[in-house]
């Protein structure tokens, strides 16, 4: 079974967001995503300063097998990729919610937050989707 | 849903994940894919491989049908046992499959064809085979299991009987043989020793489950592809299909055109091709091994650049025919089609950005060993 953390926020395509304490907030890809894309050799993680829009694609998760683009969740500004995935891609396969995630960053001022979902909802909707 | 091999609902219970394959429900993987090719380059391994189609040809004249239809010469085969590999071609030289051919006796050959192609392959091989009155059976009755790996053929001998285990350890490599009901042969498609077994699909189960007893890990295809990419090694409707032929395809040593007076098919499109090329009317095109320096990973189907100054005036642009990350270099590796260059590197267009990446002779790696000078690890 996949891993959903209670506090934590998730979009349909398979990223989590977590509010840090200064306002910004974290996002990487959930366990379900991490575990669907099999081992991971390479990531590559926006530089902070971006500014990105919703539903960009913002980062690339790559497996053996296929390349994967992560959405961003919000519109906002970058404030940091995570540095550690350029040496240890594998990082997101053994802690998607914790050294795994992707990337940090500001929201925009009224940057929609209505399409996430609570880990209740996520959780629906792995088995709807039959994952 | 799928055809599906005979170890299927074992491949379900070990909790495989199963995609489609050539039109087969295949196990991709059980667990870690990366340990599944660290098993097999450190230990040893399993594939079920039971989707690819055992033919068995038998008649006076079987000898002769190969003779037609292969781009290798099967007279080259002396002792009984012997494998051969070759690529069966169409009439404009095209490679219609590769495979491998036991030579059994002078009236009995062994063919295993791809998965993908058997179906064409069989009804191409029954055609000709009808004039020279070769019968043709496909063995659906068989399982094949490839065991590969430094320990694979100690901890597959220890499960048959005395006799047969001497004489399966016996075997040299690329000699297959019949013993106690199973067809051993030290063949595989992964850089490392191993064998490959042929047996009753009844049996299947039972001795994957006593392989793994045995520490033999369970390996799914996608294991299977990086380490067939590592050791250099094509994959059909990748690296080459009908549109290719084997002198593009990193086949041409495969391709025998001695002696001249060998009529196969193939040979007058094979020989029109190299003509051409002597006469400098058409750019050679090459299947190369590239190994990336800087970070990414290579794909199928990414364009290739030759440097200008290196490159034939008007040759188009390459292309990647297999990529991925090689577990065992922790580099991105490729095999290409590229138009015939001296240059020692090219660029290859990745989302958008060109990468370097250095132009090597395939093997990449061998009996567990890199056979090529490795980049800086790129930051």
């Amino acid at each position: 079974m996949s891993n959903v953390p209670a506090d934590l926020r998730y979009t349909r395509s398979h990223e989590w967001i977590r509010n840090l304490p200064d306002g910004t907030v974290e996002i990487g890809i959930t366990d379900h995503a991490q575990h669907a894309l099999g081992d991971l050799v390479f990531v590559e993680v926006p530089e902070a300063g971006r500014s990105l829009k919703a539903g960009e694609a913002s980062a690339v998760v790559e497996s053996v097998k296929a390349a994967s683009d992560v959405y961003s969740p919000l519109s906002g500004e970058v404030t940091a990729g995570n540095p550690r995935l350029a040496t240890e891609p594998e990082a997101v396969n053994t802690d998607p919610y914790g050294n795994g995630w992707l990337m940090r960053m500001r929201p925009a001022a009224g940057s929609a937050t209505e399409g996430l979902m609570s880990a209740d909802d996520y959780l629906k909707f792995l088995e709807t989707e039959g994952g | 849903m799928g055809r599906q091999t005979p170890l299927y609902d074992l491949h379900r219970e070990s909790g495989a994940r199963i995609v489609d394959f050539g039109g087969w429900d295949m196990p991709l993987q059980y667990g870690s894919q990366i340990g599944e090719h660290h098993a097999v380059r450190r230990a040893s391994g399993v594939f079920d491989v039971s989707h690819m189609c055992v033919v068995d040809l038998r008649g006076e004249r079987a000898r002769e049908l190969l003779r037609k239809l292969l781009a290798n010469d099967v007279a080259r085969l002396k002792r009984p046992g012997k494998a051969l590999y070759s690529c069966m071609l169409n009439e404009s030289g095209g490679v219609l499959d590769d495979l491998i051919v036991y030579f059994i006796n002078d009236y009995a050959y062994r063919v295993v064809v791809n998965a993908g192609t058997r179906d064409r392959d069989l009804a191409w091989i029954r055609e000709q085979a009808r004039a020279l009155e070769v019968e043709v059976r496909e063995r659906t009755d068989l399982a094949i299991l490839a065991v590969q790996g430094p320990e694979a053929r100690a901890k597959t001998a220890r499960l048959m009987t005395e006799t047969a285990r001497r004489e399966a350890l016996a075997l040299e490599p690329f000699f297959g043989r019949e013993l106690d009901g199973w067809f051993v042969a030290r063949t595989g498609y992964t850089g490392e020793d191993g064998f490959e077994v042929m047996l009753p699909a009844g049996d299947a189960a039972r001795v994957w489950r006593a392989l793994n007893a045995a520490g033999v890990a369970s390996c799914g295809l996608g294991a299977r592809d990086t380490l067939r990419l590592e050791a250099g090694m094509n994959l059909y409707g990748n690296d080459m299909n009908e549109s290719t032929h084997p002198f593009e395809s990193g086949l041409g040593w495969t391709v025998a055109l001695q002696p001249p007076e060998r009529a196969f098919i193939g040979r007058p499109a094979l020989e029109a091709v190299l003509a051409a090329q002597t006469a400098g009317k058409s750019i050679p095109r090459q299947l190369v091994g590239l190994i990336l320096e800087d970070r990414g990973v290579l794909r199928n189907h990414q364009r290739v650049l030759v440097p200008a100054d290196a490159a034939a005036a008007g040759a188009a642009d390459g292309e990647i025919t297999s990529g991925t990350f090689s577990p065992t270099l922790e580099r991105s590796i490729a095999l290409a089609r590229i138009p015939a260059t001296d240059a020692a590197g090219v660029q290859v267009e990745v989302r958008g950005k060109l990468l370097n990446a250095r132009i090597v002779k395939p093997p990449f790696v061998r009996f567990g060993k890199a056979m090529v000078e490795l980049p800086e690890a790129p930051r």
